[in-house]
C-alpha cells in the first residue's frame, strides 16, 4: 500500500514533467526561429553593410552584378498591404458593428461560418483567382493594368482577412457591458448613434488590435502575391505594375535550386527576418492592446 | 409659438433622419457580410466551371505530366495524405500536451506567463518564416532533407498554436465542481485529466484539431520553402511491406510534392491547359477544406448541444 503510493507519486510526477516539457518547446520554436533567422542573415551582413541593405534601391540578388537593396521588396510589400488592408479594415469593422450590433440570431447563424471558411480557403486557390479571374475583369475597367500587378490580390487578400479583422472586433464590441449600450439608448439615441458613439470608442484597444492583427496577415501573405503580383522587385507605388513581395521573393528563390551556403541562399534569410521584425512589432502591439481590452471592464 | 413649432419640426426631421441612417446602415452591413459569401461563391462557380471537365479516373490517378491532358494528382494527395500524418502525428500530442499543462498544472509564474505570451507570438509569426526554420533545422541540420518527414514536421509546428489554444479553450469550459468530485474521490492529478479532463474536452480538441489540419493541407509556402519538388513522377515508399515487420517507415525520408504546389505550379504556366487542371486541384483542395470544417463546426455544435454543465 505505502510503495504503492510512492510509485503512483513518481508517476505523478514524471507526467507532470513530461507536458512541462511539451509546453516548452514552443519556447524551443521561437529560440530556433531565431537562431536560424539570425546565424544566416549575419552571415549575409558579412558580405553586404546594413545600410547598403536598408538603402538601396536595387534587389537584384542573382544577377552577375548583384544589388542588394531591400525597399524595393518592402516597398511592394507595404503596397499590397495597403490595397488589402484598405479593403479588409472598413468592411470588417463594418461586419463586426452589423453582426454584434444589428444583426437577428439566424443571419448570424449563418454569416459566421461562412466567414469562418473564407479565412480556411487555401491561399494558393485565392492567388489562382486573382490571377485568372479578377485581373482579366479588373482590366476591362483600367486598361493599362498589367497582368501581373500590386492591385489584383491586394483586393482578393483584403477580402481574405476580412474575417480575422471582424472577428476580433466583434469580441471586443461584446464584451463593452449591456448598460454602456442602455444608458444611450435612453437618451434616445439609434443603434447606429450607439454602435459608432458610444461601443467603438469604448471597444477602440479590442479593434485596434484586430486591425493589427488583418494588417500583420496581409505582410506575411505569401501564395496571393507569389501568383498574382508578379516576381518583379520594383521600387513603385503604383498599384497597376507587377511588384515583388518580401514573401514571394523568398517562394520564388526556393522554387529554384540553390545551394546551400551560398549569399544568394542567405538572401532568403535576410529578407526573412525584415519580414519577422515587422510582424513581431505588430504582433507585440497588437498584444498590448488586447491586454487592455481586459484591463477596462 | 411659432418658434415652439419650428423646433419639433426640426427635432422630427433629425429623428427621421437618423432612422433613415439607422436603416441605411443595416442595409449596409448585410451587404458588408455578404461580399464574403459572394467571392466564395463566384470563386466556387469559376473553379467549377474551368475545373470542373477534368475531374475523371484519369486526374486522380496519372503523375503530373509535360501534355496538361494527360497529367494527374496522383502523387500530390498521396503526398498530402503521408505530410498530414506526420503533422498530426506531431501537432496532436504535443497541442494537447501544452494545452493541459497550461490550464491543470502550470503556476502563475513568469515561466507560464513566458509560455502564453510566446503562443501568442507564435500564432502570429507568417507561415513562410516557418519554412525558413524548416529550412535551416530540419533540412540542413538534422540532415532530414527534403522529405515528408521535413513538411510534416514543419506544419506541426505551423499548426500547434492552434491546437493548443483549442484545447485550452475547451479545458477552461469544464467547471471545477468536475475536478472537485474527483479529488474527493481520492484520484491523483493525472487521474483526474485522463478520467475527465481529456474525455470532456475531447470535443473541442477534435474540433480544433481538424480545423488546424484543414488548414495544414492548404499551406503552401513553407513547403516551397524546404524544398518540395514540383515534379514528382513516382510515389514514396509503401509504408506497408510484404516481408515482417511488415510496417516500414523509409517513406518519411522520400521526395514529395502536395496538391497546393500542384496547383501552384499549374497557375504559373502560361499554357491555357494547366489553369485548367489547376482549376481542378482547386475543386479537390476546396472540397477538402470545406468538408474538413463544416466537419468541425458540425462537431463543436453536436458537442455544444450535448453537454450542458
Amino acid at each position: 500500500m505505502f510503495r504503492r503510493r510512492s510509485i503512483q507519486k513518481i508517476k505523478e510526477r514524471a507526467i507532470e514533467n513530461s507536458l512541462l516539457l511539451s509546453a516548452l518547446s514552443s519556447i524551443f520554436i521561437t529560440i530556433a526561429i531565431v537562431f536560424v533567422l539570425f546565424y544566416e542573415a549575419i552571415a549575409f551582413f558579412k558580405v553586404v553593410t546594413v545600410w547598403e541593405f536598408i538603402t538601396g534601391k536595387q534587389w537584384t540578388p542573382l544577377f552577375a552584378q548583384p544589388k542588394f537593396g531591400i525597399l524595393p521588396l518592402v516597398s511592394g510589400t507595404l503596397l499590397v498591404t495597403s490595397i488589402a488592408v484598405g479593403v479588409a479594415l472598413p468592411i470588417g469593422l463594418i461586419v463586426a458593428v452589423y453582426l454584434s450590433e444589428y444583426a437577428p440570431f439566424k443571419i448570424k447563424e449563418v454569416a459566421k461560418p461562412i466567414l469562418e471558411i473564407l479565412a480556411a480557403v487555401p491561399t494558393v486557390v485565392y492567388g489562382y483567382f486573382a490571377l485568372l479571374f479578377l485581373t482579366p475583369i479588373l482590366q476591362k475597367f483600367i486598361p493599362n493594368l498589367s497582368g501581373f500587378n500590386a492591385l489584383s490580390p491586394g483586393i482578393i487578400m483584403g477580402i481574405m482577412i476580412i474575417p480575422y479583422v471582424s472577428s476580433v472586433s466583434e469580441d471586443a464590441m461584446k464584451a463593452v457591458p449591456m448598460q454602456i449600450r442602455e444608458g444611450s439608448y435612453a437618451m434616445g439615441a439609434t443603434k447606429f448613434q450607439t454602435a459608432f458613439r458610444v461601443v467603438i470608442p469604448s471597444a477602440f484597444s479590442g479593434i485596434a488590435a484586430a486591425f493589427i492583427i488583418g494588417i500583420s496577415r496581409a505582410i506575411g501573405e505569401t501564395m496571393v502575391v507569389a501568383i498574382a503580383a508578379g516576381m518583379m522587385p520594383n521600387w513603385t507605388w503604383n498599384p497597376l505594375e507587377p511588384i515583388q513581395t518580401l514573401t514571394a521573393y523568398i517562394v520564388g528563390v526556393s522554387l529554384g535550386d540553390l545551394p546551400h551556403g551560398t549569399l544568394e541562399y542567405r538572401t532568403i534569410f535576410a529578407a526573412g527576418i525584415t519580414l519577422f521584425f515587422m510582424t513581431l512589432f505588430l504582433n507585440i502591439l497588437g498584444f498590448w492592446f488586447r491586454k487592455r481590452i481586459r484591463e477596462v471592464y | 409659438m411659432i418658434s415652439e413649432d419650428q423646433t419639433i419640426v426640426q427635432i422630427r426631421k433629425n429623428i427621421a433622419r437618423n432612422e433613415l441612417r439607422d436603416h441605411l446602415f443595416s442595409i449596409i452591413g448585410l451587404v458588408a457580410t455578404l461580399i464574403g459569401f459572394v467571392l466564395l461563391f463566384t470563386l466556387i462557380i469559376d473553379l467549377l466551371i474551368d475545373g470542373f471537365p477534368r475531374l475523371g479516373w484519369q486526374f486522380f490517378t496519372s503523375y503530373p505530366s509535360r501534355f496538361p491532358e494527360k497529367a494527374g494528382i496522383l502523387s500530390a494527395w498521396v503526398g498530402t495524405t503521408l505530410v498530414m500524418i506526420v503533422t498530426a502525428a506531431t501537432a496532436v500530442p504535443l497541442g494537447i500536451a501544452t494545452g493541459i499543462y497550461l490550464e491543470e498544472y502550470a503556476k502563475r509564474n513568469w515561466l507560464t506567463h513566458l509560455i502564453e505570451i510566446n503562443m501568442n507570438n507564435l500564432a502570429g509569426v507568417p507561415s513562410i518564416i516557418y519554412g525558413l526554420l524548416a529550412l535551416g533545422l530540419f533540412v540542413y541540420f538534422f540532415k532530414f532533407g527534403e522529405s515528408i518527414l521535413t513538411g510534416g514536421l514543419t506544419l506541426g509546428l505551423l499548426i500547434l498554436p492552434m491546437v493548443v489554444i483549442a484545447t485550452r479553450e475547451s479545458i477552461r469550459a469544464i467547471p471545477n465542481s468536475i475536478r472537485e468530485a474527483s479529488y474527493a474521490l481520492g484520484a491523483t492529478k493525472w487521474q483526474t485529466v485522463k478520467d475527465h479532463i481529456l474525455p470532456y474536452s475531447m470535443g473541442g480538441i477534435l474540433t480544433g484539431m481538424i480545423i488546424g489540419l484543414s488548414r495544414a493541407i492548404g499551406e503552401t509556402a513553407p513547403i516551397i520553402t524546404v524544398g518540395a519538388l514540383t515534379f514528382i513522377a513516382f510515389l514514396p515508399s509503401s509504408p506497408v511491406t510484404a516481408e515482417f515487420p511488415f510496417l516500414s517507415f523509409k517513406w518519411l525520408f522520400d521526395p514529395f510534392t502536395v496538391m497546393p504546389i500542384q496547383m501552384f505550379n499549374w497557375v504559373s504556366r502560361p499554357q491555357k491547359g494547366f489553369h485548367l487542371n489547376a482549376a481542378a486541384a482547386g475543386i479537390i483542395l476546396l472540397i477538402m477544406t470545406l468538408v474538413m470544417n463544416g466537419f468541425a463546426i458540425y462537431l463543436r455544435h453536436q458537442f455544444r448541444k450535448r453537454i450542458k454543465w
